[in-house]
């Protein structure tokens, strides 16, 4: 199995703070990798760093084999990276189709792709027209989501997309990622919910302060209690 | 629907009012006599245009740019110097175009891209000193400009006053080469308006809106950011020269203080803010709204002053003197911020939350 994604040594600082501490990591092609750990762990820094929102100070990162550490945001888009933000991150002043329009780049919208979406997220189709900033929560990030898949991608990076969700919803978004990993996508998924990193994940990488402090399968790590309860939970006693 | 590029204006009571409008400004020469009927009227089509050009800027990418009357005074002085030092023919009325309108694109460029990159608040600052600089080059070099006096010129005979196109014993009413003027300035307005519905009702006008609501999010999709909002600065760059162009036909005239001043840098944000930003169509209410206010606030209070004072009342007579109508107009544009926060056409659309049909719910 290829790997699709490697970051080697990379720090990150954000003005004076070093949030990342030299970052190795892989992310094979076709797996789903979860990325786990604590609050302010350095997890989102890791997917801004990517995307090329925050600047590698140094280190390495290869996508498909290309260094991208370097390039700027919009170059690391095109080349097949798809972003879901945490925080419903939605165009508010837009209709829901413009969104995805908008994340089509333009293209003409697949209908069968609208298809299966629309079949997990039947409220994408009501509300088609309507302006995304009048979704609630859950439908904010059904089109977060939705926006990140409208177009096949080679790389999702998805930040905390049950975050503040009703577990009906966190169980739709659940069965949908099922579905694009199913089709083959690559993706790197921070989430805080174990629930939802044990349905989903492939392999398993722990941060934190800034390094990586597991990696393994998750299944491995869903069946050893004691495991999780040092690397998550001794980790949240730590810094209460 | 379609001339409208699919964004009418979505409030029954809004279109009554830009119908009203746009039917009083194509029946000004016939419908108020008088020069200053006319003049008003030609400012009124010259400022839409030229306000929608920076709605463009601040209400759909929400860059704040000082140097839009630079542009402006580009188009105004590259028409008016090419007729100047041509004399009164076609000729030099299309190389003040070929001049002027590419210099303001490749300013707006140069600007984009050199500060585009960065903050707002640094592309604000640079738009502010060029177009200081520019306004000084203007006054300075005046072998060129005419420096504080300006430039005057005479128009090729067609559009000249004197030149009668239809006399008035055949309709009742004159058309001259000033009627010919007046809706050369009329449609080429209007159609600048209609071009920039267009500009933002098509799929770039939604990558604006998504930079402006979140440049990053937008760079995450793979929008080259810098590149857009360059296109938009040139494309209102371009736009606010034209008008500029419009207004030396007009007037005849092109000089720092119809032109370049800062003032007219105000206006342009108060009429934007007044009628709405992030609509176009703001920009009509909102440079109908201001300019009627300049131009018959002061006579209409004589009259309210007048009135008040053959009928004994108190206070209300000094209140209402011609001399305070800088007050009042301050007032009235005070009391138009606080009860339109989204602007008249805002307002008038209610801030809906869809943009068309409602989806059922």
């Amino acid at each position: 199995m290829t790997d699709l994604l490697t970051l080697s040594g990379v720090h990150t600082h954000i003005g004076r703070y070093h949030i990342l501490q030299g970052i190795d990591l892989v992310v094979p092609q076709g797996q789903t990798t979860m990325l786990l750990g604590r609050n302010g762990a350095g997890k989102t820094t890791t997917l801004r760093t990517i995307m090329g929102l925050w600047q590698a100070s140094s280190g390495e990162i290869n996508l498909a084999g290309e260094r991208i550490e370097s390039r700027a945001t919009p170059d690391i888009a095109r080349r097949g990276v798809g972003y879901v933000p945490e925080s419903m991150a939605v165009f508010s002043d837009l209709t829901v189709k413009e969104n995805l329009v908008l994340a089509a780049r333009d293209g003409p919208l697949d209908d069968t792709q609208l298809d299966w979406i629309f079949g997990f997220f039947p409220a994408l189709r009501r509300f088609w027209l309507s302006r995304a900033g009048s979704l609630s929560g859950g439908q904010k990030q059904m089109l977060s989501i939705a926006r990140a898949i409208i177009e096949p991608r080679k790389l999702l990076l998805i930040d905390e997309p049950t975050k503040g969700l009703a577990p009906a919803i966190v169980m739709a978004l659940i069965e949908c990622l099922k579905d694009i990993k199913r089709k083959g996508a690559t993706i790197l998924l921070v989430e805080q919910n174990f629930f939802a990193a044990r349905e989903l994940g492939d392999s398993v990488l722990v941060m934190d302060n800034g390094t990586i402090v597991h990696r393994g399968g998750m299944a491995a790590l869903a069946a050893d209690v004691p495991l999780q309860e040092r690397l998550l939970g001794l980790s949240l006693e730590a810094h209460q | 629907m379609m001339i409208l590029s699919g964004d009418p204006p979505r409030s029954r009571v809004l279109t009554l009012i830009l119908v009203v409008i746009i039917l009083a400004l194509a029946a000004t020469p016939f419908l108020f006599p008088g020069a200053k009927a006319l003049n008003v009227a030609a400012k009124i089509c010259v400022f839409a245009a030229l306000v929608a050009s920076y709605d463009l800027l601040l209400g759909y990418t929400g860059t704040v740019s000082f140097a839009h009357t630079m542009f402006y005074g580009i188009g105004s002085y590259a028409i008016a110097i090419a007729l100047y030092a041509m004399g009164p023919n076609w000729a030099a009325v299309a190389t003040g175009i070929v001049v002027g309108l590419p210099l303001a694109a490749l300013l707006a460029l140069a600007i984009g891209l050199f500060s585009l990159r960065v903050a707002a608040i640094f592309f604000a600052m640079i738009t502010l000193a060029v177009a200081s600089a520019f306004q000084v080059l203007a006054s300075q070099l005046s072998w060129l400009t005419g420096g504080e006096d300006g430039r005057s010129f005479q128009l090729p005979e067609l559009l000249r006053p004197g030149t009668v196109l239809i006399s008035k014993s055949l309709f009742g009413f004159e058309i001259n080469g000033r009627t010919l003027t007046y809706y050369l300035v009329f449609a080429v307005s209007a159609l600048m308006i209609l071009g920039l519905l267009r500009v933002v009702n098509s799929p770039f006008g939604r990558v604006l809106q998504a930079i402006r609501e979140n440049r990053f999010r937008a760079e995450a999709l793979g929008f080259r950011t810098v590149f857009h909002l360059t296109y938009a600065n040139c494309l209102a760059a371009l736009v606010a020269a034209s008008a500029g162009i419009l207004n030396a036909l007009w007037l005849r005239y092109a000089g720092p203080d119809t032109s370049l001043s800062f003032s007219i840098m105000l206006d342009i944000l108060l009429m934007v803010v007044i009628g709405g930003m992030g609509t176009i169509y703001g920009a009509i209410i909102g440079a109908t709204i201001f300019i009627l206010a300049q131009n018959y606030l002061q006579s209409l209070m004589g009259v309210a002053a007048k009135a008040a004072s053959e009928a004994g009342l108190p206070l209300l007579p000094g209140l209402l003197h011609p001399d305070r109508w800088l007050l009042w107009l301050g007032l009235l544009f005070i009391a138009s911020v606080y009860f339109f926060p989204t602007g008249v056409v805002g307002r008038l659309r209610g801030g809906g939350g869809d943009k068309k049909a409602a989806a059922p719910h």
